[in-house]
């Protein structure tokens, strides 16, 4: 086993996209290999690293923008990673993960790596493994990294957070104001992106957004970018204005205040995978000796494991 | 869930060439969905080198070809070849669509491990896929 992680290492160091993409499912399969390979990775290229997060409703235009963004950065010669995050279906655990046809264009690019990932119905989890794969696509090469993820669910909002810079991209006909208000999706994002900015109704949904910024008491700057990702249109200044939240936040410590809080939620979400057997097993043994709510019995759970 | 999500397979379903008709690729890909796969699903008219590239990226287990405009003889073992390219030739090819009993031989004699036509029960389908998983995971566990 350690031999054929070594055997890995030296691909990714490489470039080699075989081994790039078989480390990607050993870590995304978790156990003991994903532990190993994982430390024995190099941490000062995860840091360097851009990772950012693109998120909001489905038929926004997340992956068709993530294209543009692709051949924008692929002009400056930057070798990227994108993970797409697809859900599973919750009856058969099965996925399709469709996002890779929107981004086609690079299939022959060997400096964009694209992996598709099915979030697998994990209590947490998502994040761990999607972490587990950031940092084998940094040590592949990848200097930035794009998480492609629909903005509903509470895992996926822990993917956010995740990333150095999150993108919100909104669309109009996707609903009114009241939709973006809700769920604290406006809070978590560091950008704004109106898409299908030619469509009727994008300028209002843009300007109502802009007005939300305005009047909310948090002192950050929100911008809001307008594009037309089929067309390639205001893709240009998207990109400038990442670079330069990027530059501010490298230079504000912002970044790496980010990365420690994302290390934090990283190892959280492992241990409680970790724990997670144990706790279904000692809660077996309980079986019908407690009649308490679930409350207490989450406390006596604790307590039992942690004292035993 | 059934003991078979124990393992949770990636397949790869593609349409190579310009044909346009993916309504057999599409039902593939949703039967192997209820049957616990995970399917990269890479659209319509895509090169043979562009699904072979694709399959080594997100390192699927098997990859599932369709055509349904006589493009198969072709395009099927161009994308074994393509494969070869990228050191790649162990991920299992299973080819499908309205291709004609003739064909067969020369398909299987280029590496499609399996073909189905028009008729065949989906069981029999999601088997081969599930078959072609597992050796290939045996084969790259070893």
């Amino acid at each position: 086993m350690i031999g054929e992680v070594e055997h890995l290492i030296n691909g990714l160091r490489k470039h080699d996209p075989r081994a790039i993409g078989r480390a990607i499912s050993i870590v995304e399969d978790g156990g003991e290999s994903a532990e190993i390979l994982l430390s024995s990775l190099d941490e000062s290229l995860i840091y360097q690293t851009l990772v950012l997060g693109i998120t909001g409703p489905p038929g926004a235009g997340k992956s068709t923008l993530t294209s543009r963004i692709i051949s924008h950065l692929r002009k400056q010669d930057i070798r990227l990673g994108v993970i797409a995050i697809d859900p599973s279906s919750p009856i058969s655990g099965g996925a399709i993960l469709g996002d890779r046809i929107r981004m086609m264009r690079h299939a022959l690019d060997q400096d964009v790596v694209v992996r598709s990932m099915a979030a697998r119905g994990r209590l947490g989890g998502l994040c761990s493994a999607a972490g587990g794969v950031v940092r084998v696509m940094a040590n592949g090469g990848c200097s930035t990294i794009i998480i492609e993820t629909v903005g509903v669910g509470q895992s996926e909002m822990d993917i956010v957070r995740l990333a150095d810079i999150t993108a919100m991209v909104l669309a109009p006909g996707l609903g009114d104001d009241i939709q973006a208000m809700k769920a604290g999706l406006l809070e978590v994002a560091d950008l704004l992106v109106v898409n299908k900015a030619d469509r009727p109704g994008a300028e209002m949904l843009a300007m109502d957004m802009e007005a939300m910024i305005r009047n909310r008491k948090s002192a950050r700057e929100t911008p809001v970018c307008r594009t037309v990702a089929t067309e390639g249109t205001g893709v240009s200044d998207l990109v400038t204005t990442i670079g330069s939240i990027d530059q501010q936040h490298r230079a504000s410590g912002e970044h790496h205040h980010r990365r420690k809080k994302s290390f934090q939620l990283e190892v959280i979400d492992r241990a409680l995978e970790i724990i997670r057997p144990e706790l279904l097993s000692t809660l077996k043994d309980l079986d019908g000796k407690h009649e308490l709510d679930p409350g207490r019995t989450a406390r006596r759970l604790v307590e039992m494991l942690f004292l035993k | 869930m059934t003991e078979k999500s124990s393992k949770r397979y990636r397949v790869l379903v593609g349409k190579p060439g310009l044909d346009g008709h993916d309504r057999g690729a599409k039902f593939i890909a949703r039967a192997l969905r209820d049957d616990g796969f995970e399917v990269v699903y890479t659209g319509i008219r895509r090169t043979p080198e562009e699904i072979a590239a694709a399959a080594v990226q997100e390192d699927v287990a098997a990859i599932g070809l369709s055509s349904l405009s006589g493009g198969h003889v072709r395009l099927f073992p161009a994308v074994v070849e393509a494969l070869k390219k990228f050191h790649a030739e162990d991920i299992p090819v299973i080819g499908g669509g309205v291709i004609p009993d003739e064909d067969l031989p020369a398909l299987k004699e280029a590496g499609i491990i399996e073909i189905f036509t028009p008729g065949t029960p989906l069981k029999k389908i999601l088997a081969a896929f599930r078959q072609a998983c597992e050796s290939y995971h045996h084969k790259a566990s070893r």
